[in-house]
């Protein structure tokens, strides 16, 4: 059972890395100057929109947290409205403590918000996917040993990794190097894919390691 | 013998500060220097003989002066732009002319740093680079002793009129036949210290018994310094130096005769930087005009100048000739020149570097050789032949002196970074033997008695402790008897060199038995619990990774010229992490278990206090923001959540605030701030009515714990510090509009004394304001760990200290702080209270972090002492790492602009933080003593 659920894991995060290569590759094949660097908004854009789709027909497709109960249409839609609006909610959120790190308030409005949405992309998504609009349940799944499934691990690991790699994007920015992705926000959505991606290859690997440890409190 | 960790802290803090001064004695170098001119110097040099036998020259006179009469004009902080650029054109349009029609040659010369005016003339009259000491000898200015151009005019017989600032004064003292000086003492003043010198010109300039005037115009200087360089007074001001300009230039030309003619320079000091201040490395501080107006040209300046004069080199100039200027004459004068200024260079290379170095340096071979044909090429003139091939040969020569000056003049520059290494090992020592120290002693110092035993006279470690210094001693005396170079470690009376290597060698005895019983300790229990770093909170791992980051981009010169920013993303991570853990706390624990109200509690109030602190800061920074989050005291139950939810959000509002009001730093510097926009003069009103707000709001905060007396006091202070600055103009009085009159008697009123007052008690009040609010917010019982609140106060202190508008470069210093209330220069309380307006925001937090450490005295009595050991720790381990980096990049490009400033700030810091210390440790003990009684 464990065994084949860190598979699934596995190559459901396996996906989500192969998307994210193919935003890099594929689109200077249909778009002339596309480069990460050059055309940055474009590949945020780009990047937010495939790495959504694949997360929300990935769920759909294993459906990690199974919901016994049969749900009502209207409640679905509901559901559907409620984290649509937790999902700008967060990437106005993101929007604001980028601001408050020390971004420009009114200049390169675009380039703040379109980095937000791909942190919301690579967090909030994610949890919204697994977890619903629920708080109470985001937080737990955030607090010491409050997760109760592979799947919530995996998550916890990978919003972790996104932010600490937006994070540690940041610190490149003072460095006098004149590099071109040393531009606001590339270094910063730079490290958050790459802190993504990390994150997503390394929470198979550690709940592997660690399985014997991991014991599952049932709800 | 016993102690307490706190009295352990400030003792070695102590220990740290003599190490750092040693360290920063041997770090900045005693300028380069020939033999004193009190020497006899010896004539100057022959043309040079050619190599086999034939006529030798007998020209060893000085070559004649190329210029009858030379008037020098200074203008203090004049830009390049300011001459060659957009503002030239419109402001000066005499001198854009003269650049334009060719009868001047115009350079920009770039200012070495520190571009601070002192070491400015110096570099100018002697041509050496200045040392950055001088810098801090900027205040008060000794006597020039070394070779000089204004030495060498006046024994030359030149007479010499000065007037204009009065540093030259005291750098020459007794060289000027006639001289006035103005004292660049009210910065706010910007026409009576230009008239002053003006107002000699007509007279002066009808007189024919002088040789060289000389004029330093100020006004410039003081406008850049309290608006800007965009500001509206900068073209007005320019305007009146171009009318001077022109004055001069047509007076000497109707007095000029055939054969000599006469010679105006121009040229600036320093720059200023897009903020107005100068001091630092950037391009608008060093790169300045220099002129040479004159009408002999129909078509660096100290060996420049000296030449014009027809005088010697001055010996410690590394200047090589601006060549145009000589350009025009014979071939053979010509080449006398360069010769004179090449043999002058060579042998300042040679007096300054070690033997085996002499002959290898490239510079040094190129004027030899050059020397060699010129030798060869004096014969062939003095034999008669004047044809063609001997034109081309001494052209030829030329260009090879020129080249070899070249490579003399930047291998000069290099040596000038001669650091006197054993004191600097001696003092890092110290530092380093200090740190360990520290980490060694954290477990037994932070435990809960915050007591532990010193190891003073085992006697195993006595008979180490004399070997050590045996050993010491004897490589002292090595090192002092070999040493050519000076070295101020040797310098020093033997008993106190004794005395520091005893000092060296106890700590080492110390650190040695500290180890000794943490690994008998380690092996005796077993089984005691190794600290997992899973028991580590998150605030723990931001503290440590915080620390260790911070530390490791000082490595970088682009990271200390922007530290603030790694400041100011520490302190945003910090609440962040609070936030997130407070949203736990509120949410998840308290349903899960009731035990964690506790804690809940205990987070809301830390938070709390967090954010009434930042709050009272922003008043301190004239921003009131305060009222959002004033009284905690009274909130219901359920409200507490919310607010202690949304005070990190607050915080964090306010330090984006706080950090638009000064963008500091190189990179973005030139960004618009709030501070700018405050102070610039259409914003007067916006900036009066919120530093009225603000002490408004000081006064209704502090007054309710207040008796009457000192209430009055306290409004009196308040009033006193508003009335201040509107008599030096920053702020109005409401009533100014109504009548002149009234703002004139307040002036008058508000004499010197009255400033003094005022702010005596405006240092006085603020700081028993923040103990009376602190005292007074932080009530309640808090089980929080000391380290932790200690180390967030260290972060947020020195966060403020950046948004006051500091920065690592030594332009934001801002000197004028030193001035407040004196009406003539003193040294210490003018350095006193400079540090203390620099160090305000850190001095502050550390202030309030006493009080409230204090405050739950009663409940835990070694909160005081875990905090100064932990505030010790703190500021010990980024000296101890910098002075290391430093020491490795002492060869780096950066050094002076980035690194020794930087240096200096952390020394400077160090002695702060040991002041503290002292005074926590006192007040620690008096409240034992108290306790015990
Ligand atoms: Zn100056
Ligand atoms: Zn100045």
């Amino acid at each position: 059972m464990k065994e084949a659920e860190i598979r699934r894991l596995l190559a459901a995060n396996l996906l989500c890395v192969f998307t994210v290569i193919l935003t890099v590759v594929v689109p200077p094949f249909f778009w002339d100057g596309f480069t990460v660097l050059g055309t940055h908004l474009a590949w945020l854009c780009v990047c937010s929109v495939c790495v959504s789709t694949l997360n929300i027909i990935l769920h759909l497709v294993l459906k990690p947290n199974l919901s016994p109960k049969r749900i009502s249409f209207a409640h679905k839609i509901s559901r559907f409205l409620k984290c649509c609006v937790y999902f700008f909610m967060s990437c106005i959120l993101f929007h604001a403590i980028i601001v408050l790190y020390g971004a420009p308030l009114i200049e390169s409005v675009t380039e703040t918000f379109l980095f937000a949405v791909l942190l919301s992309t690579f967090t909030t998504l994610q949890c919204l996917c697994m977890l619903g609009p629920n708080l109470q349940a985001w937080i737990r799944v955030f607090s010491k040993n409050g997760a109760t499934s592979i799947w919530e691990s995996s998550l916890q690991i990978t919003t972790i990794c996104s932010i600490f790699g937006a994070w540690f994007g940041a610190f490149p920015i003072p460095l006098d190097w004149d590099q071109p992705w040393q531009v606001w926000p590339i270094s910063c959505s730079l490290g958050a894919t790459f802190g993504y991606v990390a994150g997503l290859i390394i929470a198979p690997l550690w709940i592997h390691w660690n399985r014997k440890q991991l014991t599952y409190k049932s709800r | 013998m016993r102690l307490r960790s706190g009295v352990f802290a400030s003792s070695c803090l102590l220990m740290e500060a003599l190490g750092v001064a040693l360290f920063l004695r041997g770090f900045f170098p005693v300028p380069i220097r020939s033999l004193s001119r009190r020497e006899v110097r010896g004539d100057p040099p022959a043309e040079p003989a050619p190599s086999g036998p034939g006529m030798v020259s007998n020209w060893t006179k000085i070559p004649p002066p190329l210029f009858k009469k030379v008037v020098i004009v200074l203008i203090d902080a004049l830009r390049d732009d300011f001459v060659f650029g957009s503002k030239g054109k419109q402001f000066m349009p005499y001198t854009a002319q003269a650049v334009e029609k060719g009868t001047s040659y115009s350079f920009i010369a770039e200012a070495k740093p520190p571009t601070v005016t002192m070491p400015r003339i110096k570099a100018l009259m002697t041509g050496s680079i200045p040392g950055f000491i001088d810098v801090i000898m900027n205040l008060n200015s000794p006597a020039l002793l070394d070779d000089n151009l204004i030495w060498q005019a006046k024994t030359s017989g030149k007479r010499i009129i000065f007037y204009g600032d009065d540093t030259w004064v005291k750098l020459f003292p007794k060289y000027f036949v006639e001289y006035d000086g103005t004292t660049s003492f009210f910065v706010s003043d910007f026409t009576e210290v230009d008239n002053n010198v003006t107002r000699h010109l007509d007279r002066v300039l009808k007189r024919e018994d002088w040789d060289l005037l000389i004029l330093h115009y100020l006004g410039l200087d003081h406008i850049g310094h309290m608006t800007g360089p965009n500001s509206p007074l900068v073209g007005p001001k320019l305007n009146e130096m171009d009318n001077i300009l022109k004055k001069i230039h047509t007076s000497l030309i109707s007095k000029e005769e055939a054969s000599l003619p006469n010679l105006l320079v121009v040229c600036g000091d320093h720059g200023m930087s897009e903020t107005g201040s100068h001091g630092g490395s950037s391009e608008g501080e060093v790169r300045t005009p220099l002129l040479f107006i004159s009408s002999a040209f129909e078509k660096r300046s100290a060996s420049t100048l000296a030449v014009c004069l027809g005088l010697p080199i001055p010996r410690n100039s590394v200047g090589k000739l601006i060549w145009p200027v000589v350009g025009g004459k014979t071939m053979r004068e010509q080449l006398r020149f360069v010769h004179l200024n090449g043999f002058q260079l060579s042998r300042l290379l040679q007096e300054n570097t070690p033997v085996y170095e002499k002959e290898s340096d490239p510079g040094y071979e190129h004027f030899k050789i050059a020397e060699k044909s010129h030798g060869n090429w004096i014969k062939l003139y003095l034999e008669g032949n004047n044809s063609e091939i001997l034109l081309n040969f001494g052209k030829k020569i030329l260009k090879q002196y020129l080249e070899a000056l070249k490579t003399l003049s930047s291998s000069l520059s290099k040596q000038v970074a001669q650091y006197d290494v054993y004191s600097m090992l001696v003092g890092a020592v110290i530092i380093m033997e200090v740190l360990l120290l520290l980490l060694l002693s954290i477990p037994k110092a932070l435990s809960s008695r915050a007591e532990f035993e010193v190891p003073l006279s085992p006697p195993l470690f006595s008979l180490l402790f004399y070997l050590i210094c045996l050993v010491l001693c004897a490589v002292h005396v090595i090192v002092c008897t070999s040493a050519e170079s000076l070295c101020y470690f040797c310098s020093l009376s033997w008993l106190t060199a004794v005395g520091v290597i005893m000092l060296i060698s106890v700590l080492m005895c110390g650190i040695l038995s500290t180890i000794a019983r943490v690994f008998e300790n380690s092996r005796l229990p077993l089984k005691n619990p190794v600290v997992s770093s899973s028991n580590w909170s998150e605030i723990d791992l931001l503290i440590v990774t915080g620390t260790l980051v911070h530390v490791l981009s000082l490595g970088a010169s682009s990271f200390i010229e922007e530290e603030h920013q790694t400041w100011y993303f520490l302190i945003n991570t910090l609440c962040l992490v609070l936030c997130q853990e407070l949203c736990r706390n509120n949410f998840l624990l308290k349903e899960w278990d009731p035990q964690h109200s506790t804690a809940v509690k205990r987070n809301f109030d830390r938070i709390g206090e967090v954010s009434e602190c930042k709050n009272i800061d922003m008043l301190g920074t004239r921003n009131s923001k305060l009222g959002k989050t004033t009284s905690s005291a009274e909130f219901i139950k359920d409200s507490d959540k919310w607010i202690s939810l949304a005070s990190p959000w607050i915080i964090l509002i306010c330090c984006r605030l706080l950090r638009s009001l000064n963008q500091t730093g190189v990179q973005w510097a030139h960004r618009p701030d709030f501070g700018h926009w405050l102070t610039s003069s259409e914003h007067k009103s916006e900036l009066s009515f919120l530093a009225a707000v603000s002490l408004l709001m000081v006064f209704f905060l502090v007054q309710r714990r207040c008796s009457l007396v000192s209430k009055i006091a306290m409004a009196l202070g308040l009033l006193g510090v508003y009335s201040y600055r509107a008599a030096i103009g920053n702020v109005i009085f409401p009533w100014q509009h109504d009548s002149q009159d009234i703002s004139k008697n307040l002036k008058n009123v508000c004499n010197y004394k009255e400033k003094c007052a005022g702010i005596i008690q405006h240092i006085c009040t603020s700081v028993q304001l923040y103990k009376t609010i602190m005292t007074k917010y932080i009530w309640r019982p808090l089980n929080c760990d000391a380290t932790q609140i200690t180390i967030m106060h260290y972060w947020f202190g020195q966060a403020f200290f950046y948004f006051q508008g500091n920065s690592n470069g030594l332009a934001t210093v801002d000197v004028t702080a030193g001035f407040v209330g004196l009406e003539s220069y003193l040294e210490i309380p003018a350095v006193f209270l400079t540090a203390f307006a620099t160090y305000a925001g850190p001095l502050l937090w550390a202030i309030h972090l006493l009080c409230y450490l204090s405050s739950e005295d009663s409940r835990n009595s070694v909160a005081v002492s875990h905090g100064s050991f932990c505030y010790a720790l703190m500021r010990s381990i980024p000296v101890a790492i910098y002075i290391v980096l430093v020491t490795g990049l002492r060869y780096h490009l950066f050094i002076w602009s980035v690194f020794s400033p930087k240096l200096l700030y952390e020394g400077v810091h160090v002695f702060i933080t040991t002041a503290i210390c002292l005074f926590f440790t006192a007040m620690d003990q008096n409240h034992s003593h108290k306790v015990q009684d």
